[in-house]
């Protein structure tokens, strides 16, 4: 049952993602984006990492992606028309670089990631501790310190944005 | 017992749950028209049926006969699918609102009603439950966002707009002005937030009374309902984007809206107002199934958003956007660093 569970959103997942790169019009990837960002949301759950699963819906699935769709739905942006690519050896060079890559990548994370086996913090189901409290927890403790460096890059960030948007001082 | 007979026991619970919400929903408009309708000293439907009583049913049937028109220039997927993103997303997390304590199935089933969660007075009681609300809540734009787009019309796009510039400003605020219960509770499961108000003076409210203002406030700019329903502001956008729908792709909308009131209605009193619990445990009260507590709870709340939309006005779309982002979030990050404060300094210590 977990398996099919699985393999099911792993199929939305990259169906999804697939389609964001080849369909045309712009309303239609930004819809496959978001269903990318459900898929990973579901995916995560299968982990048991549902903290990770519900940040994943709220911040990506549910705010970053509404940006694009105000993008597109207020520039009105219809389908797009590429011009037509003379060489086909950019294809080739392109094609192959992304195989290079792709074979490269896998012996390096399996070789480097702490256990290749996806292993997820609360294991056990009867757990009394959630993984939420876990997570705050090392937030707070162990992570202290970068935890409040990323606080102040949002901010500058926040404040420089603000700055971008406002014409007179 | 097998597994077979509770997956399919749960099937059962969760059509339950969902066909008692459709249900609400459909008469929650004649409530609201009744109401309204002695707010302004009229009577109020009450041609189909004694008291009005099937005119729910008399407009969902006007609704399925009307014409299904869709626009000529309308993008034909997206414009059927913005309706269905919107209802759907109106009705899930109904499944983590906690509606009693158990369902009595284990004198019947014994140890076994455990499973999935069966006994439980909750769909699925899952331990970030309100994460899991504002994650699907923030979902929910994209209905009305693609609607309106879907449609080809100005007043539709302008009204979509609109709606999503809102409804991502009031769920900061919405989000911000929840924290100090999840502080003082401890938890993001909504059935150990219930359990932990078993008295009337542990009620959030109490503890929490400007959270709750705040929460009031975001919640119904986040569900448009009447002093921030700018969405669909006859005077200047027809209906916004629900302009160029029709017959029951209309309807899907307007049950989500009012499943929406429902939602908002039962999640304050889940967070604010004790769930299905009596106000004190003492034995008449407790004598009271948990449910028609929750339901009291819940329509109170619902008349209170009726009441609302009797008695004001709309604000001007500026005002709205301005009220969000400059009072409501200062305020509620004010209101958290007081309740963390508090919380550090002087009820840590007592436990």
């Amino acid at each position: 049952m977990k398996e099919v569970i699985f393999y099911a959103l792993g199929a939305i997942t990259l169906v999804s993602a697939f389609l964001v790169i080849f369909l045309r019009r712009p309303i239609h990837n930004v819809l496959f984006m978001i269903t990318t960002m459900i898929g990973l949301a579901g995916l995560f759950l299968t982990l048991q990492a549902e903290f990770v699963a519900m940040v994943q819906l709220i911040v990506y699935a549910g705010a970053v992606m509404v940006l694009f769709l105000f993008v597109v739905t207020l520039l009105n942006l219809d389908e797009i028309q590429l011009p037509p690519d003379s060489s086909t050896i950019r294809w080739w060079v392109g094609a192959g670089f992304a195989i290079a890559v792709a074979i490269l990548i896998f012996p390096a994370l399996v070789a480097f990631l702490p256990g290749a086996e996806p292993k997820s913090l609360t294991a056990d189901p009867t757990a009394t501790v959630s993984n939420t409290a876990i997570i705050a927890k090392e937030l707070f403790t162990t992570y202290l310190l970068p935890f409040e460096i990323a606080s102040v890059l949002l901010l500058a960030a926040i404040i420089g944005s603000v700055v971008l948007v406002k014409k007179k001082y | 017992m097998g597994f077979d007979l509770l997956a399919i026991l749960l099937l059962i619970k969760i059509v339950l749950v969902i066909g008692a919400v459709l249900t609400f929903v459909a008469y929650l408009t004649l409530l609201e028209r009744k109401l309204l309708g002695w707010i302004q000293v009229r009577i109020g439907p009450n041609r189909v049926g004694p008291w009005g009583l099937l005119q729910p049913l008399a407009d969902g049937a006007k609704l399925l006969l009307k014409e299904e028109i869709t626009v000529a220039k309308a993008n034909k997927v997206v414009y059927i699918v913005a309706p269905l993103i919107v209802v759907v997303c109106a009705l899930i997390p109904f499944s983590v609102i906690p509606f009693a304590n158990g369902l009595g199935l284990d004198r019947i089933l014994g140890p076994e009603a455990q499973t999935f969660g069966l006994n439980t007075g909750v769909v699925a009681d899952i331990n970030v439950g309100i994460l899991f609300i504002f994650g699907i809540s923030s979902l929910g734009v994209y209905g009305v966002v693609l609607g309106g787009w879907a449609s080809n019309s100005k007043y539709s796009l302008l009204g979509s707009v609109r709606a999503g510039a809102q409804m991502i400003s009031y769920e900061l605020g919405l989000s911000l002005s929840v924290l100090g219960v999840l502080l003082l509770a401890g938890t993001l499961s909504l059935t150990e937030i219930v359990r932990a108000q078993d008295e009337v003076w542990k009620w959030y409210v109490f503890r929490q009374p400007l959270g709750f203002l705040l929460f009031l406030i975001a919640g119904s700019a986040e569900i448009a309902r009447t002093p921030f329903d700018l969405l669909e502001c006859e005077n200047e956008l027809v209906a916004g984007y629900q302009t160029e729908y029709s017959s029951m792709k209309f309807g899907l909308f307007y049950l989500g809206e009012y499943a929406h009131l429902l939602f908002l209605s039962s999640l304050m009193t889940t967070l604010y107002f004790g769930g299905w619990q009596a106000p004190i445990q003492i034995w008449p009260l407790t004598y009271v199934p948990p449910i028609v507590w929750f339901l009291g709870k819940t329509f109170f709340f619902v008349a209170i958003f009726v009441w609302i939309r009797g008695t004001y006005p709309r604000l001007r779309y500026d005002r709205v956007m301005a009220f969000g982002w400059k009072v409501l979030l200062p305020v509620g990050l004010a209101n958290v660093m007081v309740t963390a404060f508090l919380y550090a300094m002087w009820l840590q210590r007592q436990v």
